[in-house]
């Protein structure tokens, strides 16, 4: 293993620790936590946004905070899920006194801490409503989930939900679009390499030199099938081709496309592949609203990308346009 | 039986001996059908458990369960940290003003734990969890109980998970590959009800 790391077991303490030096002036830790808050948080009669997740996601999710997009990102361990002491801690950080909304990935463990955080909120009259994101087609029931994954197509969820929230939206207004946002997004990855946790030391699956895994999770999780490495063409109509098998979209429907890489693809493979995935969708008189490209829903160093497709509607392309102080997600 | 503050500080004490002692144990079978962390989570949750227990003065049985809770909610991490922090909350608020506990008022609370379980893993009894082992001790406090009974049940409980599919958890997408192996969170909590009978049969 070679890495950039110092001790393997501290790792997100230490990049917590270089993420609020990078940004003093937007971000803060909260004492004792893994929690990181909007600096300015709580804003009163504005509903808090709160996610998070395992780390080794980055910039998912603490680069989502900002102005109309997330006021707090709770960092669990690599790969695991943060406890309920810390996800209430940052509830109670945002909370404006008009309650705070969650988003969570579908994934056994979040979905349960997150939950349990969400009643001790309540125990202390702090309102919470949440929504679980799974927009990752490729499985059902895998070794992290009941039922699909959350991956990549969260980040929209965190837009639009974010943009209602700072637009004085209600806790119901908001919970209304994330839910409507989450079934309208529908994302599916691939994998050239894996990756490795660095407490590990080693990867956690193997993939041969001339081989890829379609479906891959962002944890490594086992996706739906393995084959020699194909084309971009062909990788962007493999997953462009499940994702619009499972969601209806007809002729004029217009959609923002997200290409995501997951930590060692260059951006040169990513927009590779929207050249293609932008042409499927246009053959099929799919209308382009917003594309982005980029890493933002990564698994450490695997090399991979995944696409995600976002129905749209003229409420969610406002929400969608307005602005995002977040460093990661630029509109 | 009785159960005072300090019953539970021996039983969390027993607990924790058998799951340190048996952390590789649990590794193990976590690694044939989960993701292989049930082990090391548990033995720094137990670990942390007992130093908080240690540190602190406890007048009830119902105050000490509610620091075991909040310890494993907040140091276990995984599915297991708010599985076995809903148990022992639920146990705990059950048990608030029933001191010394008698057998009656433990059933009712052991009762609340699993309702609990069942909310938060979305899962019921005969779904390869620890909610069998769960589901099959309190019957042991509705009649016939020994603390011999005790360790018998949860132990059969434990082991009849073995032949069940997995259909909850991260064992599930194992399927029909899941059977012939142990649930591990069934042989944690059969760790924990043996070091209550244990307790509770005094002595050692």
């Amino acid at each position: 293993m070679k890495k950039i790391v110092n001790d393997p077991e501290a790792v997100v303490q230490d990049m917590l620790d270089g993420l609020i030096s990078a940004h003093p002036d937007s971000l803060k830790q909260l004492p004792g936590s893994t929690a990181i808050v909007k600096k300015d948080a709580p804003v009163t009669n504005k509903v808090g946004l709160v996610s998070g997740g395992g780390s080794g996601h980055e910039p998912a999710h603490a680069g989502y905070i900002g102005e109309g997009m997330l006021d707090a990102a709770v960092c669990g361990e690599m790969f695991t899920s943060p406890t309920p002491d810390q996800v209430f801690e940052a509830i109670k950080a945002v909370d404006g006194g008009t309650g705070v909304f969650l988003v969570i990935k579908n994934y056994t463990g979040d979905v349960m801490n997150f939950d349990m955080a969400a009643e001790l909120a309540e125990a202390e009259d702090i309102e919470v409503e949440k929504v679980v994101v799974n927009d990752d087609v490729a499985v059902e029931d895998s070794s992290f989930t009941t039922g699909r994954r959350g991956i990549a197509g969260t980040i929209f969820v965190h837009k639009l939900a974010g943009a209602k929230a700072s637009a004085g939206g209600s806790l119901q207004e908001v919970k209304r679009i994330a839910e409507r946002a989450a079934s309208n997004i529908r994302s599916m990855g691939m994998a050239l390499t894996p990756c490795t946790v660095p407490a590990a030391g080693k990867p956690s699956f193997t993939l041969d030199e001339d081989e890829m895994e379609i479906g891959t999770g962002i944890h490594g999780e086992p996706g739906i099938e393995r084959k020699s490495v194909v084309s971009a063409d062909e990788i962007a109509e493999e997953l462009t081709g499940k994702i619009l098998d499972d969601m209806s979209l007809n002729r004029g429907d217009e959609v923002a496309v997200m290409i995501n890489g997951m930590g060692a693809t260059p951006e040169m493979e990513l927009y590779i592949l929207n050249k293609k995935v932008n042409q499927l969708l246009t053959e099929q008189e799919i209308t382009i609203h917003r594309t982005f490209v980029g890493n933002y829903m990564t698994s450490l160093e695997m090399a991979g990308c995944s696409v995600t497709l976002l129905k749209l509607d003229e409420e969610l392309k406002s929400l969608l346009a307005a602005d995002s102080g977040a460093p990661a997600f630029r509109v | 039986m009785e159960l005072r503050a300090n019953d539970v500080i021996v039983w969390m004490n027993k607990t924790n001996e058998r799951i340190q002692k048996n952390k590789d144990y649990l590794t193990t079978l976590d690694q044939a059908i989960g993701d292989g962390d049930h082990g090391i989570n548990m033995a720094r949750g137990f670990k942390e458990v007992v130093s908080k227990l240690e540190g602190s003065e406890y007048s009830t049985s119902a105050e000490t369960l509610k620091d075991t809770a909040m310890t494993l909610m907040s140091k276990v991490g995984g599915a297991a940290g708010p599985l076995y922090g809903t148990a022992f909350l639920k146990l705990s608020t059950s048990l608030k003003e029933k001191d010394p506990v008698d057998q009656t008022s433990f059933k009712n609370g052991l009762e609340e734990a699993l309702e609990g379980l069942k909310q938060r893993g979305k899962a019921d009894v005969g779904e390869k969890t620890l909610i069998d082992v769960w589901s099959a001790v309190i019957e042991v406090f509705t009649d016939n109980y020994s603390p011999e009974n005790l360790a018998e049940t949860a132990e059969r409980a434990m082991n009849q998970t073995k032949g069940i599919k997995a259909t909850k958890g991260r064992a599930s997408y194992l399927g029909e590959r899941s059977v012939g192996h142990v649930d591990p969170g069934s042989v944690s909590s059969y760790f924990l009800f043996v070091a209550l009978a244990e307790t509770l049969k005094g002595g050692d």
